[in-house]
């Protein structure tokens, strides 16, 4: 990840985006700044922005914390935990958008059906969704009907649950499943 | 990709721990990888092995530059592929690939058809996977479809564009600049987020250019901006221009200020709150400008929304510095915020009201701090501290209450800066406050019963001293501090004898007890602590034989020392090397303001000689060439490093001489050029003697000296040393002797006796960093990827107070004497933290590699996490050791 930070200055930042589990284990995460360079600092700062927000009430309304120099927002729904993080000196109420553009797209994208298993199972929309919403720290999007929008024109099948595969891609599915177990 | 990718018993183990990727593992995935090879690609399961990959990436895990390049090659063959959701995750993958310059070449002509492509997706995302991995020779190249894409008719378009051109702002300034027109026109655009974008994007060019930031927003103040993020972004343009034309000197309105008032009746928040924010950020803003803003953040306060009441409290917290009669106003909204549900929110009000609020609500508020001091961090405790402290000054009836809450909370478990802060609080209200004194000293002395911190201790056994023999019963403190001397180390018991003294000396009745107790100290372990008890008994002592009236004695223990310490230190630097006893009326007292052009003084030559520098500048060739010359040195192998000359003598001194250090693996050899200023001597038999006594790493080998150092002709003479392996560091101490010839002016001729004689030059110290040599890579991330992880050491460093970040990164480097990559040494200014990458080569040719993180925080803390990579453990350990040591 490049180091874009010098001109934010002036200009609208995110510094990460996390989706974390109800254990604080990652579902998808993407940095977009160098505050944390090392992977365990990364971890450090998850485990530190869970552990502090786990227990307050972000489900109906989006909460706020600061750590360090960073602002927080964050929301939860069932198992999954939504974060956006920005420097001290942003706009929250920017941050609060692009928070719930990614919420709300995602729950478009899973149909409403908004758990870890279902996140995990369309993780591949999930990154998307998260490429779609900030470039390298920019905003790009932060309309969440846009975003699934052009998430979902981009996979014309791969939300379709197994009872609606194509014969081939049931197919391809079994020979999957077979060279496993000839592979275990 | 909705199918399970489990083994069928995992699949029954646990439903609820149900997850497609279980017991995913790298090496299966990475051979999975193989069908991005098969002749008739299945678009579905390379989608969903790309997902897999993408997965891994996610949780951590890294690939190796062999696997990276493996992977990276196998997904270019997914260009073939016609179909668009694989086409999408080829786009992604790539960007987490970061693939190197010559992997770039590979994908650039399929990148470059899709952008040209017809399908719009296609575009946009090529776009900005493109510019995401290129650089500034292919960006030339491409720069043609990038300006097209800017004023391209679909918004995704122009906007990946746009994003993308302010990235490459950053690398290829020169470049992106040439788009301003079709950046402007899309300033225009219809579409809201390019009208962000480019906004963002055309401020960024001019960023330097005032007039030109000025006419971009009046033209836009006046017009529609579509989008709120476009409309924050002209607030923040605008109070930059507001900010630029300077205090507002005349009582008419500033210009623009219209533009951010109208903004506060705007329909979305954001903007109503960037634009409120702006108006409180305003240099000498006054009420009137002020009460328009403050009234929409109030509303604020009672919003159902807690990052609403959030960004009110805490911007209303910050005028409340500077205007806390605008904000009381908001009292009441704000002491309902106290029970706030988020303690961020609870912190902010609170401390804005202890800022406003007035006398009788002081003990309402005491109460309500104290539940709930004990959740908040350490950084939200010393602002409530330091809101208390100011709050008292104004309140001083108030004392009581007030500095039973500082006592309480000085027992409970807290850093050093929260309690330092408790401590400065406490000290600042006893000489506030004449009726605190007795019990804020009391709190002290408990305090210091049990505190961890030695700085601490002596500041408070100072003060004490100070004002406790002033106090009605002096002796109630005496227990305290003799138990320091008891019980701690030597810096809190010398600071404790001090404070005896000071007690003896005020309070006759205690005097002979105390004399009782500086005797004890007398068989203390520590000299210093022995010393000042035999200097204070002999001062304070009843047969006076060194104070000879009382008023000498108080002078000397309470007066301040009357020099700068500066520069007794230095006094006490030149006392060392000479004979005379010290005397410290000869310290100067003027303090020095340090000249700019005395630290130069010792690189400039004398004037007046016509002489190059002496010796051979620092190429490493002609050293190389040199050295091996000297039948000495030519055994010692390939010269590793010669380092840049280092003065050892001051400017304009009868002799000049300044060394060069050579180094090589197990040697270390000192070029010392030497140049005589004295037209009437002749210098022979010139060698420099080291005593290397404080550099036990070295043993000295050989050295050749210089037969003859005519007038102003400079000559070198050498000293070698053999060194033990790695990075021996030391301290050589340096004395130039020759014999001296006087030579007749009138003739040139020198006599035929000559006398002996030596000549004292500074210290010279051989440094880790002088192992190290400075060589860049042109690519560090994918140097430090193919490193072997196995040889990283990962610690973290705490730096202390710090002018600034930059002058930090600037001592790390400096210390490890490394190249920094890709300008990351320079620090932007205000960042709070800083990534800054190094490269080197150790000596024994280790290549080094060298990722610092730099961390500030409020009081200009610097906290640094190094990272080292090297082709060898040992030596990633080394360049820890320095960090350690330095």
């Amino acid at each position: 990840m490049a180091n874009f930070s010098a001109y934010h200055v002036s200009c609208p930042s995110i510094k990460n985006i996390l989706l974390l589990d109800s254990e604080g284990k990652r579902v998808a995460v993407k940095y977009y700044s160098d505050d944390w360079p090392t992977l365990n600092a990364k971890l450090a700062f998850e485990k530190s922005v869970f552990t502090k927000t786990q227990k307050t009430n972000a489900r109906t309304e989006a909460e706020i914390a600061m750590f360090e120099n960073n602002i927080v927002v964050y929301k939860f729904i069932q198992d999954l935990h939504f974060y956006v993080t920005g420097g001290d000196d942003e706009n929250e109420l920017i941050l609060v958008t692009v928070l719930q553009g990614f919420f709300d797209a995602v729950g478009t994208l899973l149909r409403q059906n908004v758990d870890k298993r279902e996140a995990l199972e369309n993780l591949n929309l999930i990154l998307l969704c998260l490429d779609e919403i900030v470039d390298g720290g920019m905003i790009l999007e932060s309309d969440p009907n846009t975003i699934a929008g052009k998430v979902l024109s981009h996979s014309v099948d791969a939300a379709a649950p197994l009872s609606e595969q194509t014969i081939s891609q049931a197919l391809a599915t079994a020979r999957e499943h077979f060279t496993r177990s000839l592979l275990k | 990709m909705a199918q399970p990718y489990l083994k069928k018993d995992d699949d029954r183990d646990d439903e609820a721990e149900y997850s497609p990727f279980m017991g995913i593992e790298k090496g299966a995935v990475l051979q999975e990888a193989k069908v991005f090879n098969d002749p008739q690609l299945d678009p579905r399961r390379c989608s969903q092995v790309i997902t897999k990959l993408l997965y891994l990436l996610n949780q951590g895990e890294t690939f190796t530059k062999v696997e990276a390049t493996g992977v990276f090659f196998a997904v270019t063959k997914l260009f073939q592929s016609k179909d668009i959701g694989l086409r999408r995750m080829v786009y992604l993958i790539i960007k987490e690939l970061s693939p190197s310059a010559e992997e770039v070449i590979i994908v650039t002509s399929s990148l470059m058809k899709d952008m040209n492509s017809k399908t719009d997706m296609y575009r946009a995302n090529a776009i900005r996977v493109l510019c995401r991995i290129i650089d500034g020779t292919l960006l030339t190249q491409i720069e043609r479809y990038l300006k097209q894409a800017i004023v391209d008719k679909n918004p995704v378009v122009a906007s990946a564009a746009l994003v993308s051109g302010i990235h490459l702002l950053q690398t290829n300034p020169e470049i992106v600049r040439r788009w301003s027109n079709e950046v402007q026109e899309a300033v225009q655009s219809r579409a809201a987020l390019v009208q962000f974008h480019s906004l963002a994007l055309l401020h960024q060019i001019r960023q330097n250019d005032r007039l030109a930031v000025s006419k971009l927003v009046t033209s836009l103040t006046k017009g529609t901006v579509r989008s709120p993020l476009a409309q924050c972004l002209l607030i923040r343009y605008t109070s930059q221009v507001i900010r630029e034309a300077g205090p507002n000197t005349q009582t008419a309105d500033r210009p623009f200020f219209d533009y951010l008032d109208g903004c506060l009746r705007h329909k979305a928040e954001m903007v109503i709150f960037e634009a409120a924010r702006a108006i409180t950020e305003l240099t000498g803003v006054t009420n009137r400008e002020l009460t328009p803003a403050i009234t929409v953040l109030q509303l604020f306060l009672s919003s159902s929304k807690p990052v609403l009441r959030f960004a009110a409290v805490r911007t209303l917290n910050k005028v409340a510095m500077t205007h806390p009669m605008a904000v009381t106003n908001c009292n009441i909204d704000m002491e309902s915020l106290i029970s706030d549900q988020n303690r961020s929110i609870a912190t902010l009000a609170i401390t804005t009201l202890l800022k406003t609020g007035n006398e009788s609500s002081v003990d309402r508020l005491m109460k309500q701090i104290t539940n709930f001091m004990s959740d908040i961090a350490d950084e939200f405790k010393i602002v409530v501290v330091e809101a208390i402290r100011t709050l008292c000054l104004k309140f001083p009836l108030k004392y009581r209450s007030l500095m039973n809450f500082l006592s309480n909370i000085l027992r409970e478990e807290g850093g050093f800066e929260y309690k330092k802060a408790i401590v400065d609080s406490i000290v600042i209200l006893i000489r506030d406050i004449p009726d605190a004194k007795e019990s804020g000293l009391f709190h002290l002395c408990e305090f210091i019963e049990d505190c961890e911190f030695t700085y601490l201790s002596t500041q408070i056994l100072h003060f004490l001293g100070n004002e406790g023999p002033k106090t009605a019963d002096p002796s109630k403190y005496i227990r305290y501090i003799y138990n320091r001397v008891i019980l701690e180390n030597a810096t809190v018991r010398s600071s404790a004898v001090s404070t005896l003294a000071k007690f003896g000396a005020m309070v006759d009745s205690l005097k002979p007890r105390i004399f009782i107790l500086l005797k004890r100290c007398l068989f203390d372990s520590d000299d210093e602590v022995r010393d000042r008890a035999t200097l204070y008994l002999n001062t304070i002592g009843c047969d006076g034989s060194v104070g000879e009236t009382d008023n000498d004695m108080k002078d000397f223990l309470f007066g301040s020392l009357d020099v700068p310490l500066a520069n007794l230190e230095t006094s006490l630097r030149n006392y060392e090397l000479s004979e005379e006893p010290f005397n410290i009326d000869s310290v100067p007292k003027e303090v020095k303001s340090q000249p700019l052009a005395e630290k130069k003084a010792p690189s400039k030559k004398p004037t007046g000689l016509g002489a190059p520098p002496s010796g051979p500048t620092s190429n490493l060739d002609a050293y190389e060439k040199t050295l091996s010359s000297i039948p000495e040195f030519s055994s010692f192998g390939k010269l590793f490093k010669s380092l840049a000359p280092v003065e050892l003598t001051e400017a304009e001194t009868e002799y000049a001489v300044n060394v060069v250090k050579h180094i090589y693996d197990g040697h270390v050899v000192f070029q010392y050029n030497c140049t005589n200023t004295i037209p009437e001597q002749l210098l022979e038999n010139v060698t420099v003697i080291v005593d290397a006594s404080e550099a036990e790493d070295f043993s000295e080998a050989s050295s050749k000296p210089l037969r003859s150092l005519p007038y102003d002709s400079p000559g070198q003479t050498f000293v070698a040393f053999e060194k033990s392996d790695g990075a021996a560091i030391g301290k050589f101490t340096n004395t130039l002797k020759f014999i001296v010839k006087e030579v007749d002016p009138t003739n040139g001729e020198a006599e035929e006796d000559g006398v002996d004689d030596e000549y004292q030059l500074e210290d010279l110290e051989v440094v880790a960093a002088d192992y190290m040599l400075k060589v860049g890579v042109s690519n560090f991330r994918n140097a430090w990827e193919s490193m072997d992880p196995e040889c990283e050491r990962v610690d973290e460093y705490g730096l202390g107070v710090r002018e600034s970040l930059a002058e930090a990164v600037g001592a790390v480097v400096n210390i490890l004497g490394m190249q920094p990559c890709e300008g990351t040494e320079t620090v932007p200014s205000n960042s709070r933290s800083h990534t800054c990458l190094l490269s080197g080569v150790f000596i024994g040719n280790v290549k080094v590699l060298v990722r610092l993180s730099f961390g500030i925080d409020g009081p200009k803390q610097v906290a640094m996490k190094l990272a080292v990579r090297s082709e060898d453990q040992s030596v990633s350990d080394a360049i820890h050791e320095i960090i350690a040591s330095g």
